[in-house]
């Protein structure tokens, strides 16, 4: 009764709702509760848990799934340049763009799978990736970036007779500035959409739907005989993932207008995959965890610099402070790839099932350590008692219990 | 009794090997035919012509009155043919109730519905059905375990459950006991004669004698690619080209 309760959704998604908004306040003693950095962790996560949808679910590893975070992106930026500064049409179009393009990417490439689907998704985002750099500079303004100006029509800001007078225009909800409130508004737009979205996820992980597409990953000759044609199924997961990247593009745009070819680069979607190997692939909560560790690690890690290590080891004598910084400088600032290596490696060796086995070890382990508490009393009463029941004890303890 | 699987002509070659050569063969409505024959006669090419996973080079197979061939697996699966594998086509890392739903859902949704919004603990009559099926093979007790945790025997007897949720027209088995212990072959042939299977119409594969003679109505000798003969146990028993060419063999082979 009590598991049922637990495992229900409203209780989970209460749960969720009152970590994702009180986040501002209990990730303060990390140093991790400004806006910028508290953005991410809520966009970083949607496009995340949207991976984990395809990668999670159906087993297929996208290595192009930043291509849909750049579309989304770009035609949220054209949003506001061509009909308004508000980001509603902005997210929604975004979204519809990268789902029309994950249709046509994800038919072409889910005509193969294993390591085939993977260099096929890679080519088309290389591919998105050159041609959003060189070729479509009209579209995309190339190596600059797409920005917003003041001489942009905006159909409809201009016809609601909203007009830009000083400066680049920003975006807005309804007309509230994302970057009012020092950029919390801004987070907090993004940790609302975040919450939606984890409730979808949610939703199809729990529905004959969801069911499928893991049975897809576990044997997909068996669906076949069994009567299913699965690639529709496969498509459908794929443009649902590619729909939250394109949700995540949108939302960078919305909090800062600008779009450029590097966010779809190969690296950007190699780090969703880290994020949802690292946070536990195929679970609800964990390519959320490997997200925000990533963009912590990245954020924190990076500014870290050489007298900022000194000032961290100052309790040492001299000599061994220098050494210290020597030694763990290269892990910082600019090399902090090297630490997110490390960690990316140590968890996949110990921990293939990511942050998230990790937890349920350390839950069952706790579990085991109550358990032998209780036994432990068991033994005791038993040898008070009598010797030769030692059978017959450890039903009555579990009745006393 | 009508013919409700209709192969003829069949033929299928592999590079120089001609696997299955001119088969003719006819499965009557209601009876468990077997299809016994030595290694590399071609039983399990013939299966996999008519499942859709190889296609002949010529002849036809016509299941229900329609032709089979050239269809895809999952139609063919619609139509009301259901195969069972030599080696255990289950979902491992799903539970053995989540195994038998798959199925039970294919049998309702089609080959594609897009319901992402459905509670799977909704899905109430599926979940009955399913645990019903389960219990008629001994599996319930499992039901919350990871299928790939189960003993083999176990597996195959949950590849059967799964089959028959879909109450096919047709099950082809093939060999169902294949490396299984005595007691295990026991409890399967029991299983496979009991009230629930034993008025569906069954094509099976199978090496052991003891399981032909106990389960089938007829039976079919497959020698190289060609049916030598078909009739009922007690005929085929007595039948020298037959006891020459597959039962002779393989009583040196134990010997």
């Amino acid at each position: 009764m009590i598991k049922k309760i637990l495992s229900s959704n409203l209780l989970i998604m209460l749960i969720f709702s009152a970590v994702v908004l009180s986040a501002p306040i209990w990730l303060a003693p990390f140093g991790a509760s400004y806006p910028d950095l508290l953005q991410k962790f809520a966009i970083f996560g949607i496009f995340a848990v949207g991976y984990n949808i395809l990668f999670g679910l159906t087993g297929y590893l996208s290595f192009g799934h930043a291509t849909f975070l750049g579309i989304g992106s770009y035609t949220a930026v054209w949003s506001f340049k061509l009909l308004t500064m508000n980001i509603v049409p902005a997210i929604v179009l975004a979204m519809i763009v990268s789902g029309l393009f994950a249709i046509v990417i994800g038919y072409l490439s889910l005509r193969r799978s294993g390591i085939y689907f993977s260099i096929l998704t890679l080519a088309f985002a290389q591919m998105a990736y050159s041609l959003a750099y060189s070729v479509l500079t009209p579209i995309t303004n190339g190596e600059t970036g797409l920005q917003v100006s003041q001489q942009d029509p905006r159909v409809l800001d201009a016809m609601a007779g909203i007009a830009v007078t000083d400066g680049i225009p920003s975006t807005n909800l309804f007309g509230a500035l994302i970057k009012s409130q020092g950029g919390y508004y801004g987070f907090y737009v993004a940790a609302v959409l975040l919450i939606i979205a984890f409730y979808i996820s949610l939703k199809i992980f729990r529905s004959p739907f969801g069911m499928k597409l893991r049975a897809i990953k576990s044997n997909q000759t068996r669906m076949k005989y069994t009567g299913f044609n699965t690639k529709p199924y496969l498509l459908t997961a794929f443009v649902i993932s590619g729909m939250y990247a394109g949700l995540a593009g949108g939302l960078l745009a919305s909090i800062d207008p600008l779009a450029g070819a590097e966010r779809m680069q190969w690296t950007a979607s190699g780090e969703v995959v880290l994020m949802t190997i690292l946070g536990g692939v195929g679970t609800l909560i964990g390519p959320l965890l490997g997200a925000t560790l990533i963009k912590y690690f990245e954020n924190i890690f990076s500014a870290l610099n050489d007298s900022e290590l000194h000032s961290m080891f100052s309790f040492m004598p001299d000599s061994i402070q220098n050494f210290m910084v020597t030694v763990v400088s290269p892990f910082v600032g600019e090399g902090w790839h090297l630490t997110l290596g490390l960690v990316f490696m140590i968890v996949v060796i110990f921990l293939p099932g990511g942050i998230m086995q990790g937890l349920t070890h350390l839950f069952n382990f706790v579990k085991r350590l109550f358990g032998m508490g209780d036994s432990k009393t068991g033994i005791a009463n038993t040898m008070n008692t009598s010797n030769h029941t030692s059978n017959k004890s450890p039903n009555n303890v579990k009745g006393e219990a | 009794m009508s013919i409700i699987l209709d192969i003829s002509g069949v033929n299928k070659t592999f590079g120089g090997l001609q696997a299955l050569d001119d088969v003719n063969l006819k499965i009557e409505e209601g009876e468990t035919h077997a299809i016994i024959g030595p290694n590399g006669a071609g039983k399990s090419t013939l299966l996999n012509c008519c499942i859709g996973r190889l296609i002949p080079d010529s002849g036809s197979v016509t299941f229900n009155g329609n032709n089979m061939i050239g269809m895809q697996p999952h139609d063919i699966n619609h139509a009301g043919m259901v195969r069972i594998f030599q080696t255990p086509e289950i979902f491992p890392d799903l539970t053995l109730l989540q195994n038998v739903m798959i199925p039970a859902l294919a049998k309702r949704d089609g080959t594609f519905k897009f319901n992402p919004f459905k509670s799977l603990a909704a899905e109430k009559s599926i979940l009955e059905e399913a645990h019903a099926t389960l219990a008629d093979f001994e599996l319930d007790k499992f039901h919350d375990q990871l299928a790939n945790s189960i003993s083999r025997g176990d597996k195959r007897r949950l590849e059967l459950a799964m089959g028959i949720i879909q109450h096919p027209k047709l099950l082809l088995l093939d060999e169902p006991t294949a490396g299984m212990a005595r007691h295990d072959t026991n409890r399967t042939i029991d299983l496979l004669n009991s009230d629930r299977m034993q008025a569906m119409t069954k094509v099976i594969i199978e090496h052991d004698m003891h399981v032909v003679f106990s389960l089938a109505d007829r039976i079919s000798v497959l020698v190289r690619g060609n049916i030598i003969t078909t009739g009922t146990p007690e005929e085929i028993k007595n039948d020298p080209k037959v006891k020459e060419a597959y039962l002779g063999e393989s009583e040196e082979e134990e010997s």
